[in-house]
C-alpha cells in the first residue's frame, strides 16, 4: 500500500536543475533509503516534501489526496515529520522545554515531560526530560528531535543524514527504533550516501543523480558496489594520468593527534602521511570527520606539537599560520563567508587577508593599498570572477564566485604547498571544472596538493592517491589509479574502522 | 507588514545620515520631554545646542568646548579601537581615574622642584595606570575567559574607592588645613597641563588631536588596523589570515587604557586641578556614546566629542538659566545613544513596507 506517491516533481534554481521529473512512491510501513551524492537534489526533494519548497510542476499524492504543503506547518498537520541534519534545540533549556517550544499548542511541562518518558520508554530511545539539552551528547540531542517528531505521530518520518553524527552504538540504537517505528506502520525516508548503513537498514532505495531518479534497487540485496555505480554513473573512471615522477616530499604528518578544539569538533587521531611535490592527495569522508581539524592543524589555525606537521625537513607544528605562509604553504578552508573571507569587506581587503605574507602587500606594517588591489585584480582576472570589481564586499558575490576568487588567492600566490577543503561546494559545473583545471596545473608545475573533499567523482578526477578521513583517522594512502569502487567504499564507509572506533567511543 | 532586507552592500549614504538623523530625532523628543516638564521645548534645545556657540557669553563657552571635549575624544579614540574589535571595555572611567591617580603621584612627590621634565614624566606614568588597570581585565579574559564588560566596569567602582582614599590620605594636601584634596598641580609650574588656560588650550586638547590622527592613519593604512576591523567583522577569518585573538585583546584594552590614564593626568593637572573625591565627571562613560556616535571612526569621534561637550556646557546653561534637572540632560545623551543604534539598521538594511514573506 503507498503512502506517498511523488509523481513528475521538477525543481530548477537559476543555473541549476536540482529535481527532474522525479517519480517515486514510499509504501506504509517501508524504510525507503534516498541515495545520491552531494548535489544530486536529496535535499530540494525532501524539502518538497516538507513544504520548504514548492515544485516548479508535478504532484504528490499522500494516502490518495493530492499533498501540496505550502509550510512545514502544513506537512506536518499531514503527518510528515523531519529530522534535520543540524538540530535546532536551545542549549540553555531542558529537553520537555525544548520540545513545549516546537509544538503548535503546548500542554502543561509536567505533561510534556510525561510523554517524552512514554516515547522513549517506548522506542527504546533513552532520555531524561529534566536534562538541559547543553550537557547532551550529539546522539541525545538527536534523540530530543526525534521525539519531538514521534509526539506528531507521523506517518511519514524524513531523516536526512542521521548518522553522520553519531557514534556507532547511537547508530545501532537508532536503528533498532527506526526498525519498531517501521513494523508499527510508519514509514521513513532515510537520506544518507553511506552505503553499508542502508543495505543494514532500508528496504528498498531509490537513487538520485543529477536530479533524476536514475534507478531503484533492494539495498538488501545488492551490492555496495552496484549502488556506488548508479549514485555516481559511470563516472567513476579515474582519468588517465599521464605518469610523472613526483618530487621530493614537500609536507609529512607524522601521527597528527589534536583534541577536538570544541563541543562538535573531532579529535584528530594518530595521522600520518607525506605528499610530494608534484602530488596531489586527495582525501575522501563524511562531514564532519576531522576535516575542518586537519586543515586547521596544516594552515596553522590550530597548533599543534613542532613534529606533527613538517614541511620538507622543517618542523613548522607550533607555528601561526602567517609564518607557515611565508614558508610556503597556503590553505583553503570549506567555508568562504566568514572563514576563508571576510563577507562585509571589499576584494581588495579580502586579497589582503591571506596575500600579505607573500605577495609582500604591505610595508613594514603599513599596507600598500595599490599592491593589494592589483592582487585583487588579478585574481578576479585570471579565475574570471564575475563582480562589478573589486572594491565589492565579498558578500555580494555568488557562492561560486567567491569560491574562485578564494582558491584563486591561494594559487596565484605560487605555494609550494596548497590545501583546499571542498574546492568546488556549491560551484556550478563550469566554474568547478576551471577550479579543478587550476589545481592540476598547480601540481603539474610542482607544488604539493592535499585535495579534502565529499564528491568522489572530484578525487578519482583529479588525486593521484586516495585517503579516507574517518572519526578523526586517515586511512593508508593508495594509489588512485586503478581503486574499485567497492574498495573506496569500503575505506570512505569504514567498515573496517568501526571495530577502531568502538573501542575508544 | 514592515520588512528588513540586507543590502548587498552598506549604504555609504546612510552610514553619514544616521548619526544627524539620530541628533535631530533627539533634539525631538528631548523637546517633547522638555515641554513635559513645563520649560518651552525650543529655547530649552537653542540653550542646550546653540547658546554655548553663538550666544554673548560664547567667549566663555567656547573654550569650554575643547576642556570638556578633550578627554571625550582621547578616551573614545583608544576605546573605538577595542569596540570595532570585539573588545568591550566598558571601564574607562576607572581606567581615567587611576591615570590621574598615577600621574599625580609623580609630581606631587616631586614638588616643590621645578624641572621641565616632571610633566612629560607625569603623562607617561599616568598612561601606565590606565594601561596597568585595563590589563586586569585583559589578563583575566586572555587567561581564564573572564568576561570584559563586567571586570573592567566593576573596576571602576574599586578605582572610584581608591581616589577617595587618596584624597583623604596618602595625597592630601599637607598645607591644605585639612580639607581633602591634594595639592594644586594647575598652579604647579612644572605639572600643570595649561598651555593658556583663557583659551582652554592644554595638553590634553593637543593629544585628542594627534590621537585621532594617529587613530585615522592606522585604521586606513596600517596592517593593525586591519587585523582589528577584521577580528570585529569575522572573528574566523582573523585567526584564518594569522590574527592572535588573545594578543589583540590585550593590546586592544592596553591602548584604550592608556589614552583614558592619559585624559585623567592631563584633566588633574589642568582643569580639575588636584585629585579630590570626585574630580572625574564620567568622562569615561561618556566616551562610550561618543566613541559609537563618531561610528568608531576617528574623525566622526572628533565632531561626536564635540556634540558631546556641546551638551555638557548646554546642560549647564540650561540647568542654571532654566532650572531644568541635571538628569534631564543625562537623559538627553543616552537618548542619542539610543536613537543612534536604533536608527542605524538603515545602513545595513533596507526597509520596506507591505508585500508577504
Amino acid at each position: 500500500m503507498t503512502l506517498l506517491s511523488l509523481q513528475g516533481l521538477t525543481k530548477a534554481y537559476p543555473g541549476v536543475v536540482a529535481n527532474d521529473d522525479v517519480s517515486f512512491d514510499i509504501k506504509k510501513g517501508e524504510i525507503h533509503a534516498l541515495l545520491g551524492e552531494n548535489g544530486a537534489g536529496k535535499s530540494t526533494l525532501v524539502k518538497t516534501i516538507y513544504g520548504l519548497v514548492n515544485p516548479d510542476a508535478g504532484v504528490m499524492w499522500l494516502e490518495n489526496n493530492i499533498f501540496a504543503p505550502a509550510e512545514p506547518r502544513a506537512a506536518r498537520a499531514a503527518g510528515v515529520a523531519m529530522v534535520f541534519q543540524h538540530f535546532s534545540l536551545f542549549d540553555a533549556l531542558n529537553v520537555a522545554e525544548n520540545i513545549a517550544l516546537g509544538m503548535e499548542s503546548p500542554p502543561p511541562l509536567r505533561e510534556v515531560a510525561e510523554r517524552v518518558r512514554a516515547v522513549s520508554d517506548q522506542y527504546g530511545l533513552p532520555l531524561d526530560p529534566d536534562r538541559t539539552v547543553g550537557d547532551l551528547s550529539a546522539g541525545e540531542r538527536q534523540r530530543v528531535e526525534i521525539i519531538r517528531c514521534l509526539l506528531q505521530d507521523p506517518k511519514l518520518l524524513i531523516m536526512d543524514e542521521p548518522t553522520s553524527v553519531l557514534t556507532p552504538q547511537e547508530v545501532d540504537i537508532l536503528f533498532q527504533t527506526l526498525r519498531k517505528l517501521s513494523a508499527e506502520g510508519t514509514s521513513i525516508l532515510y537520506i544518507s550516501h553511506k552505503l553499508e548503513e542502508i543495505r543494514a537498514l532500508c528496504e528498498r532505495a531509490t537513487v538520485l543523480r543529477m536530479g533524476k531518479v536514475v534507478g531503484g534497487c533492494d539495498p538488501r540485496e545488492t551490492s555496495a558496489r552496484d549502488m556506488a555505480e548508479l549514485m555516481v554513473g559511470s563516472a567513476l573512471q579515474v582519468p588517465e594520468k599521464p605518469e610523472k615522477p613526483f618530487g621530493d616530499v614537500a609536507l609529512t604528518l607524522a601521527k597528527l593527534s589534536a583534541p577536538a578544539p570544541h563541543q562538535f569538533g573531532t579529535a584528530l587521531r594518530d595521522i600520518s602521511l607525506s605528499v610530494r611535490r608534484g602530488e596531489i592527495l586527495g582525501i575522501g569522508g563524511v562531514a564532519g570527520n576531522g576535516q575542518d581539524e586537519l586543515v586547521a592543524s596544516l594552515s596553522g589555525e590550530m597548533k599543534v606539537a613542532r613534529e606533527m606537521v613538517q614541511m620538507g625537513s622543517e618542523p613548522v607544528g607550533h607555528l601561526p599560520p602567517n609564518a607557515r605562509r611565508a614558508r610556503g604553504l597556503c590553505a583553503a578552508p570549506e567555508e568562504r563567508n566568514g572563514h576563508a573571507a571576510a563577507p562585509d569587506m571589499t576584494l581588495i581587503e579580502n586579497a589582503l587577508l591571506t596575500g600579505n605574507t607573500r605577495k609582500k602587500l604591505s610595508l613594514r606594517g603599513f599596507v600598500k593599498w595599490d599592491s593589494a588591489r592589483d592582487f585583487a585584480d588579478e585574481v578576479i582576472t585570471q579565475f574570471d570572477v564575475r563582480t562589478p570589481g573589486a572594491t565589492s564586499t565579498a558578500r555580494s558575490l555568488s557562492g561560486g564566485n567567491l569560491q574562485k576568487f578564494v582558491i584563486g588567492r591561494e594559487i596565484m600566490q605560487n605555494p609550494d604547498i596548497l590545501v583546499i577543503n571542498q574546492p568546488t561546494w556549491g560551484v556550478d559545473a563550469a566554474a568547478a571544472a576551471a577550479i579543478r583545471q587550476a589545481i592540476l596545473d598547480l601540481a603539474a608545475g610542482g607544488a604539493a596538493v592535499i585535495v579534502i573533499s565529499q564528491d568522489l567523482d572530484e578525487l578519482m578526477e583529479i588525486s593521484d592517491r586516495f585517503a579516507a578521513l574517518n572519526e578523526g583517522r586517515l586511512s593508508d594512502p593508495r594509489p588512485a589509479r586503478g581503486l574499485t569502487i567497492e574498495e573506496i567504499g569500503l575505506m570512505l564507509g569504514g567498515a573496517h574502522d568501526l571495530e577502531v572506533a568502538h573501542v575508544d567511543a | 507588514m514592515i520588512i528588513l532586507e540586507k543590502r548587498a552592500n552598506p549604504s555609504q549614504v546612510w552610514a553619514f545620515a544616521t548619526p544627524v538623523l539620530a541628533v535631530v530625532l533627539t533634539m525631538i523628543v528631548g523637546g517633547i520631554l522638555f515641554a513635559a516638564l513645563g520649560k518651552n521645548p525650543f529655547v530649552t534645545i537653542r540653550t542646550i545646542f546653540l547658546d554655548p556657540l553663538f550666544s554673548e557669553f560664547a567667549w566663555f563657552y567656547r573654550p569650554q568646548l575643547m576642556i570638556k571635549g578633550a578627554p571625550l575624544v582621547l578616551i573614545a579614540i583608544g576605546l573605538s579601537f577595542g569596540f570595532r574589535a570585539g573588545v568591550w571595555n566598558i571601564g574607562a572611567e576607572g581606567q581615567y581615574i587611576m591615570g590621574a591617580i598615577f600621574g599625580a603621584a609623580v609630581g606631587l612627590a616631586l614638588y616643590p622642584m621645578e624641572l621641565r621634565l616632571i610633566f612629560p614624566a607625569m603623562v607617561i606614568t599616568g598612561a601606565f595606570g590606565g594601561f596597568l588597570w585595563a590589563m586586569i581585565p585583559g589578563l583575566l579574559r586572555v587567561k581564564f575567559g573572564t568576561n570584559e564588560i563586567l571586570v573592567s566596569l566593576m573596576l571602576v567602582y574599586v578605582a572610584e574607592q581608591l581616589l577617595a582614599s587618596m584624597a583623604l590620605g596618602a595625597m592630601r594636601n599637607p598645607d591644605g588645613m585639612g580639607f581633602p584634596g591634594s595639592r594644586n598641580l594647575a598652579q604647579y609650574a612644572s605639572a600643570t597641563s595649561w598651555i593658556n588656560e583663557s583659551a582652554g588650550m592644554h595638553w590634553g586638547v593637543v593629544t585628542a588631536f594627534i590621537a585621532v590622527i594617529f587613530a585615522y592613519v592606522t585604521l586606513a593604512r596600517h596592517m593593525f588596523g586591519f587585523q582589528v576591523r577584521l577580528a570585529g567583522q569575522s572573528p574566523r577569518a582573523a585567526a584564518f589570515a594569522g590574527v592572535n585573538p588573545q594578543r589583540l585583546v590585550l593590546i586592544c584594552l592596553g591602548v584604550s587604557g592608556a589614552l583614558a590614564g592619559m585624559a585623567g593626568l592631563f584633566e588633574v593637572a589642568g582643569p580639575a586641578g588636584q585629585i579630590s573625591i570626585d574630580f572625574n565627571v564620567g568622562y569615561g562613560f561618556t566616551a562610550i556614546i561618543v566613541a559609537f556616535l563618531g561610528r568608531l571612526h576617528p574623525v566622526g569621534i572628533l565632531l561626536a566629542g564635540g556634540l558631546m561637550a556641546l551638551t555638557y556646557i548646554g546642560g549647564e546653561i540650561a540647568q542654571s538659566n532654566l532650572g531644568l534637572p541635571g538628569a534631564a540632560i543625562q537623559l538627553l545623551q543616552g537618548m542619542l545613544l539610543f536613537f543612534l543604534l536604533a536608527v542605524d539598521v538603515l545602513t545595513n538594511y533596507r526597509i520596506r513596507i507591505g508585500g508577504t514573506a
